[in-house]
């Protein structure tokens, strides 16, 4: 078992090794003036564009200038985000807890109610519930989220006015939040735990149409995948047994078919989280949501290259590291896959 | 899958033809009721795309009616003339150009002149159709280009195996630790960046096909490792077949049922994924005919008494995505051995 997960986690730093250099390689593609304008800071450096080409490298060769870009990587400077007006880092040390926030608020009913709707359709198999369940399956993942976070949009803000359209706070609350001890950087749950129920609440009913586009187009896939899964284990030997040995048939269902069906959640739970960052990119640029998808946006639009590249290898860390988590957890439950 | 002759001589082309459409897959997909409505939708969207010029006919006075040299636009619905020809199969860019009724930013309600409504000024009706136009050609160009390469990479991959095999699917681990959409819009920031004044379709090809041959890649390279031992691949090649002719002839034919699979459902998701790229202001300049912008106009105008600048573009990109949908799942399932 230490061994599968020391060769699993082995391969991080490797994956994450290649794909810098795929990503460096990308950034010969413009001038060497062009990559020194992404350390300019202010119109004073400007200036001194040539100096700064000259101090960085960015004439060499690319292995020498790759050694020059890991060595400043890795002791924090990703270089100076043009859309946001500060280092890419602190860009995001500030943006990313939105994000995390959203997505938590979003993952943990997505597979809670995705698992739950997907079990009772199997069990339901072509009944009435299982007809309803399948028809918003495909309704959820066949509207694009982009259209459907517009329609929500215009419903709940624009004909109905029952939530904020846009951003995370009121005005109101935007002078009160100075004044809260920054305990994990998630604005909500920081408000929570300063006894600030008036805040905390405010953003909750800013996360609640993001979190609601989200989860209306991903727990569809949890569901049609739960019903296969659990209709697949519904007709395996293993039911058969059980069935055949006499077990109550809430037993059966419960414990030996869908135990077996969650095994493939776990992966596509990692899968999920990896697709809510990609979903978080077009949710938070649609309700102005100050998390880390709107500022690659904002700026992949103002071709700010740095904060671009800094959120690619931010968001590699995060795919690698939850893949790698997710087949670990998948070793563990299941314990055929560790002698692959 | 794996039992499948390899392809049939020409002369036995007519039966192939009926042998095909009465294959157990495709007699299962007939059965499906929902899967031929949606095919039967999304082949009509192929239409629209295709007689754009006439549907959405553009005005007198448009440049690209004086950029087909046509007489007047009705020309361009008689296929005795040649602008006729022109318009369908090669189209200036000029037609691309929404046809704009006015520069106030107001939207004004469905009349004569733009059937559902302006939004920007610009003509909602126009924008859908040919945009319908614009995704269609560039999601050909792209599971074109896709799939040409993947077929060849894969087939290289799985047929000579060791350490070209390795290399490639490494490489294609470190492409997959970015989602997808992430990788687009690293892409086309680089692209534009090193590239002003670029052709707006250009980034968004280059960056699809860097992103989308691998899945193509990886389902060849799997059916060839299952083919490429069968008795009927020895049997060609002590018959002195050499590998070119084996892995053209014997190998990739029987892995095209996914491949082509694959390419079905491409053509219906490239299009709302740059859709949504254009949605997040990526992908064309305003006044371009596709999707993505008409929903990003709608942003501003969410007040009832503006229903048609919402509602239409999102009804139009819905259908779109439910009629590949249901089809596209029902291919899956058709061709999916577990569920046979």
């Amino acid at each position: 078992m230490l061994n599968f997960i020391v060769r699993r986690l082995v391969q991080i730093p490797l994956v994450m090794l290649a794909l810098s250099v795929l990503i460096v390689a990308l950034t010969m593609l413009l001038t060497p003036a062009q990559r020194a304008a992404g350390y300019i800071r202010s119109d004073q450096q400007a200036a001194q564009l040539e100096r700064i080409i000259r101090d960085r490298g960015l004439d060499q060769p690319f292995p020498v200038q790759y050694g020059k870009w890991l060595q400043s990587t890795l002791s924090g400077d990703l270089g100076f985000s043009k859309s946001s007006g500060q280092p890419v880092l602190d860009t995001i040390i500030e943006r990313l807890p939105n994000t995390i926030e959203l997505t938590l608020l979003t993952a943990i009913p997505i597979i809670l109610i995705g698992v739950w709707l997907g079990t009772l359709s199997a069990l339901n198999k072509d009944r009435f519930i299982d007809q309803v369940l399948r028809v918003f399956a495909v309704l959820g993942y066949s509207l694009p989220t982009f259209v459907l976070g517009i329609v929500l949009l215009a419903v709940l803000y624009g004909y109905l006015g029952w939530l904020p359209g846009a951003g995370q706070l009121e005005v109101v609350n935007q002078f009160a939040i100075g004044d809260l001890r920054r305990y994990t950087g998630m604005l909500g749950v920081d408000a929570l735990l300063n006894g600030r129920f008036d805040i905390a609440l405010d953003v909750f009913r800013h996360l609640i149409m993001p979190a609601l586009t989200l989860f209306i187009v991903s727990s569809a896939t949890i569901l049609k995948v739960m019903r296969n899964n659990m209709l697949e284990a519904l007709t395996s030997d293993y039911v058969r047994t059980a069935r055949a040995k006499g077990l109550p048939e809430r037993t059966v269902n419960l414990k030996h078919a869908r135990r077996n069906a969650l095994l493939s959640i776990i992966t596509l739970g990692g899968f999920l989280i990896i697709g809510l960052l990609s979903g978080s990119i077009i949710t938070e640029t649609i309700f102005a949501y100050p998390g880390i998808g709107q500022w690659v946006v904002q700026s992949a639009l103002q071709l700010d290259v740095p904060s671009v590249l800094g959120f690619a290898l931010l968001s590699a860390i995060i795919v690698v590291v939850i893949s790698t988590l997710t087949d670990i957890l998948y070793g563990v439950v299941d314990p055929r896959v560790r002698f692959d | 899958m794996t039992s499948v002759p390899a392809a049939p001589p020409a002369s036995e082309k007519r039966s192939a033809v009926r042998d095909f459409l009465s294959s157990r897959p495709i007699m299962k997909l007939r059965r499906n009721k929902l899967a031929m409505i949606g095919l039967v939708v999304a082949l009509l969207f192929l239409l629209v795309g295709f007689f754009a010029p006439i549907i959405a006919r553009p005005a007198a006075d448009s440049n690209c009616v004086r950029d087909l040299g046509a007489s007047s636009p009705q020309q361009l619905a008689n296929p005795l003339s040649g602008v006729f020809w022109q318009a369908h199969f090669a189209a200036p860019d000029t037609c691309y150009a929404i046809e704009r009724e006015s520069f106030s930013p107001v939207p004004s309600p469905p009349s004569e002149q733009a059937r559902f409504g302006t939004s920007q000024g610009y003509d909602i009706f126009y924008g859908l159709i040919w945009g319908t136009r614009t995704m269609f050609k560039l999601s050909f160009i792209i599971v074109g280009i896709t799939l040409i390469v993947g077929v060849i990479v894969g087939a290289i991959s799985g047929y000579y195996g060791g350490w070209i095999d390795n290399l490639i699917q490494r490489f294609i681990d470190v492409l997959f630790a970015l989602p997808g959409l992430v990788l687009t819009i690293i892409l086309i920031t680089f692209l534009k960046a090193s590239n002003p004044g670029i052709d707006p379709s250009l980034p968004i090809i280059l960056a699809y096909t860097v992103t989308g041959w691998a899945s193509y890649a990886r389902i060849v390279r799997g059916d060839v490792l299952r083919t490429r031992q069968l008795e009927f691949v020895d049997a060609a090649r002590s018959l002195g077949a050499r590998d070119p002719r084996l892995i053209g002839r014997h190998i990739v034919p029987n892995s095209l049922a996914s491949v082509i699979t694959l390419a079905v459902l491409d053509l219906g998701t490239i299009p709302l994924s740059i859709a949504a790229l254009s949605f997040l202001g990526l992908g064309f300049p305003a006044g371009y005919a596709e999707w993505g912008q008409l929903v990003d106009f709608a942003r501003a105008w969410l007040q009832p008494q503006y229903w048609y600048v919402m509602v239409y573009p999102a009804a139009f990109i819905i259908l779109f995505s439910l009629a590949f949908n249901l089809f596209g799942d029902a291919l899956r399932d058709a061709y999916d051995p577990k569920t046979r």
